[in-house]
């Protein structure tokens, strides 16, 4: 039994919690590439930009969180997705919209939002250096630790306080876009302009606005997971292009365009990556002496070591180009 | 009809003219090398020359995928790596004592049974041609290459430890350094065609995500194969294929070498503008710029697309051997998104994406201009420190210098954005002759 609650430390909570913050990702990054049809590849840098303002106004105010009862970057958080909201409607002023009004192709505006990334990549880096700095300034990171009423169970299952808050958050986070996509009226014509940008605007929908407000959302999402991520282990400036991979092989794995298939998608990539650096040796133990020797004296039984994570991402995108380019949910992009 | 009676400038093969643009741009860069000679001294300025070359390879090869055919690489350093590895794996003084071991057969037995496991794979995926039902086939071959994959990599883990332990690394092969950068672009080229074959057929998008990806994935692999590459241990130093700083002194060693790249620029230079005025370079641009018209005249686009990606890389495998043998050092942490990929971008996109002599201009410009804003950037942050400390009595962080380098991130990045912007052509654009 100690196993199965390794099993569940190692693969269920942290599969879910990689999960989450992917799905969170992807789905800012196909709601980009569903309005505007183009790779935001500055994202993961955007996300970093959130965790960084989460990490000053905390470092601004210490105290803030203790009067409420949760950790300080938490009650933070709005104030820093407000801010990467406005960032990312400014750099779409400032660089995307030029670019769109002269009918690039999408792939300029890919190397544009390239540009883009490594600016922000630089003003991130010049202000907090290049090391790892814990969100958790004043405060204590909390560890519950569930044991199970099981006979000959040691080993609790350990779960931190960042990773509840993360699940509460992704939560929220799905019902309320589930609801503003299907209920708003925002939602709706977003939906529509998806589907058919010229009809849209032939309809009366006013896109400037749908394109601002889409990336008032993709703003304020990519600033819950870059501090999700940053709580959860630690605020690290120049992550980004180890992001991109994996919420890109998110995006695309749902069907590029498809919020909720970027959900899926997300914890799809999540749990594969976990899945495939776990050692399946540690599950084999109890049945060591029913066991063929060579078996059960292979002491590392993962697919790819955990220095190799990043092929596990690029495998599922390769696989997912090569049988079915649109999508576990038919992407309406290709 | 008046359409076609008036007469556009843009239309007839315009009379060939003296090049001022060219002329111009070319003699302000010329004056800049002269002025880093006497300034730097000549040992430093030939080093950045050599080096600059090798990135014009580089921006070659990129120009081909990006200015050619309109295909964008985002994982330039991948290939860079990969020639770098080549050249360094060919060049090395043959490791004895490991090839005299054991271990070595048993490397080559690992070796056999991947190779067997993939011809099983690869097999089992063709068996519906043989009746098998095509689930039975698709199941049969996945569960196939799970079974080879975890054999090979549990037994190459074993006998990795084992040549790690023993022997430091396996060496390399003792040729002379130019088989290895012949061997390194054509690795490169192997890679590119896996990559292109899948994402070449879909968005453009896709191409960008994926190169990515596989660059980071090269870089990975050679930083944590101890046995292949020494990974953070670094491997130097790596022979040149002229003679040495120790034999003829610094200068004149690095110009020796330098003699080497220029002659290659001169030779890729030559026959890529050969292709590009030939019925083929038509082509490929007639596909750049109307796809579906160029597959109403008949032509295989993807083919032809997969074509040009893997001559990109080819060229990228090979100027990134030369810039490996040149360094005399491979030191896998030491390729960086940044001075490997965007780098390139920015020569490309500055210089005339298409145009190959604005390319060639673009990479040396961009190079001198990216050397020289290092001690630049430290200098204008030395003056801001002593400033503050003399107005405000500021005190400086200790990691101020590393982070004043980051800086040069943002003025890459600000330089893509405004290129894209106030000039998308480059300084000297593509000239496209038409016949009117």
């Amino acid at each position: 039994m100690n196993e199965l609650v390794f099993f569940i430390n190692n693969v269920i909570v942290a599969g879910s919690v990689t999960g989450s913050i992917y799905a969170i990702g992807a789905v800012g990054v196909t709601l980009v590439f569903s309005i505007m049809r183009f790779a935001h590849f500055a994202h993961a840098d955007m996300m970093t930009f959130g965790a960084f303002m989460v990490l000053l106004l905390t470092l601004a105010f210490p105290g803030a969180g203790a009067a409420l009862g949760l950790p300080t970057a938490v009650v933070m958080l709005p104030l820093a997705m407000v801010l990467t909201a406005g960032l990312a409607v400014g750099i779409d002023k400032v660089f995307y919209k030029p670019l769109r009004a002269h009918g690039v192709k999408p792939i300029v505006m890919v190397i544009a939002s390239l540009g883009v990334t490594l600016m922000l990549q630089g003003l991130i880096r010049v202000f907090a250096g290049t090391s790892g700095e814990s969100l958790y300034v004043d405060d204590r990171k909390e560890i519950f630790r569930l044991a199970l009423p099981f006979e000959g169970v040691r080993a609790p299952i350990v779960v931190t306080e960042p990773q509840i808050i993360l699940f509460v958050l992704t939560i929220i986070c799905i019902v309320g876009l589930h609801l503003f996509l299907s209920r708003s009226r925002l939602g709706k014509a977003m939906r529509a302009m998806s589907d058919n940008p010229d009809l849209a605007r032939a309809s009366g929908i006013n896109t400037n606005l749908i394109v601002a407000v889409t990336w008032v959302i993709v703003g304020g999402l990519a600033a819950i997971a870059g501090t999700l991520l940053s709580l959860d282990v630690t605020f690290k400036p120049d992550l980004s292009f180890f992001l991109l991979l994996p919420i890109f092989a998110a995006a695309i794995v749902g069907g590029v365009g498809h919020p909720y298939g970027a959900i899926a998608g997300g914890f799809l990539v999540g749990f594969a990556e976990t899945l495939a650096v776990f050692n399946w040796g540690v599950l084999l133990r109890p049945f060591r002496d029913s066991l063929p020797e060579w078996l059960a004296n292979a002491g590392n039984l993962a697919f790819v070591g955990s220095e190799y994570k990043i092929v596990v991402p690029f495998f599922i995108l390769v696989a997912i180009l090569v049988w079915r380019p649109t999508g576990i949910f038919k992407g309406k992009v290709i | 009809m008046s359409t076609q009676q008036t007469h556009r400038e843009d239309l007839v093969a315009s009379p060939s003219r003296f090049p001022l643009r060219e002329a111009v741009l070319f003699t302000i860069l010329l004056a800049a090398i002269v002025g880093i000679y006497t300034a730097m001294g000549a040992a430093y300025s030939t080093r950045m020359l050599v080096e600059a070359s090798c990135y014009a390879i580089l921006a070659l090869g990129l120009t081909i995928q990006w200015g050619y055919a309109g295909q964008f690489n985002a994982g330039v350093m991948g290939f860079v790596a990969l020639g770098g590895y080549c050249a360094m794996a060919f060049s090395m003084p043959v490791n004895g004592e490991f090839w005299a071991s054991p271990l070595s057969g048993e490397l080559g037995m690992v070796a056999l049974m991947a190779l067997g496991g993939v011809l099983l794979v690869v097999g089992a995926s063709k068996l519906h041609r043989l009746g098998v039902p095509k689930p039975l086939r698709t199941g049969l071959a996945v569960a196939l290459a799970l079974l080879f994959y975890l054999l090979v990599s549990t037994r190459l883990g074993v006998v990795t430890e084992q040549i790690e332990a023993q022997h430091d690394y396996i060496g390399g092969l003792g040729l002379p350094p130019w088989m290895g950068w012949i061997v390194g672009g054509a690795v490169a080229g192997v890679v590119g065609y896996f990559i292109g074959k899948v994402c070449l057929g879909l968005r453009s998008d896709y191409l960008a995500i994926a190169t990515l990806g596989i660059a980071e994935i090269i870089k990975a692999v050679l930083k944590n194969a101890d046995w292949l590459t020494r990974g953070t241990a670094t491997v130097s130093p790596l022979p040149w294929p002229v003679p040495g700083p120790a034999e003829v002194g610094f200068t004149l060693a690095r110009a020796l070498y330098f003699s080497i790249t220029a002659v290659m620029i001169v030779a890729i230079f030559l026959l890529l503008s050969r292709a590009y005025h030939a019925p083929w370079g038509r082509m490929i641009r007639a596909i750049r710029d109307n796809e579906v018209s160029a597959a109403a005249m008949g032509k295989d686009i993807n083919h032809r697309r997969l074509e040009i990606f893997v001559l990109g890389c080819i060229l990228m495998g090979i100027g990134g051997a030369a810039l490996g043998s040149f360094n005399s050092l491979f030191d896998p942490q030491g390729y960086l998104p940044l001075n490997h990929t965007f780098l390139v971008l920015v020569m490309v996109i500055l210089g005339g994406p298409g145009n190959n002599l604005g390319t060639i201009f673009g990479a040396f410009a961009v190079y001198i201009i990216w050397v020289m804003s290092e001690p630049l950037a430290l200098a204008v942050l030395d003056l801001a420190i002593a400033f503050g400390e003399g107005n405000f009595g500021w005190e400086a962080s200790a990691t101020l210098d590393s982070r004043a380098l980051q800086a040069r991130v943002f003025v890459i990045g600000l330089l893509i954005s405004l290129v894209l912007r106030f000039a998308p052509k480059g300084l000297l654009p593509e000239k496209v002759k038409h016949h009117g």
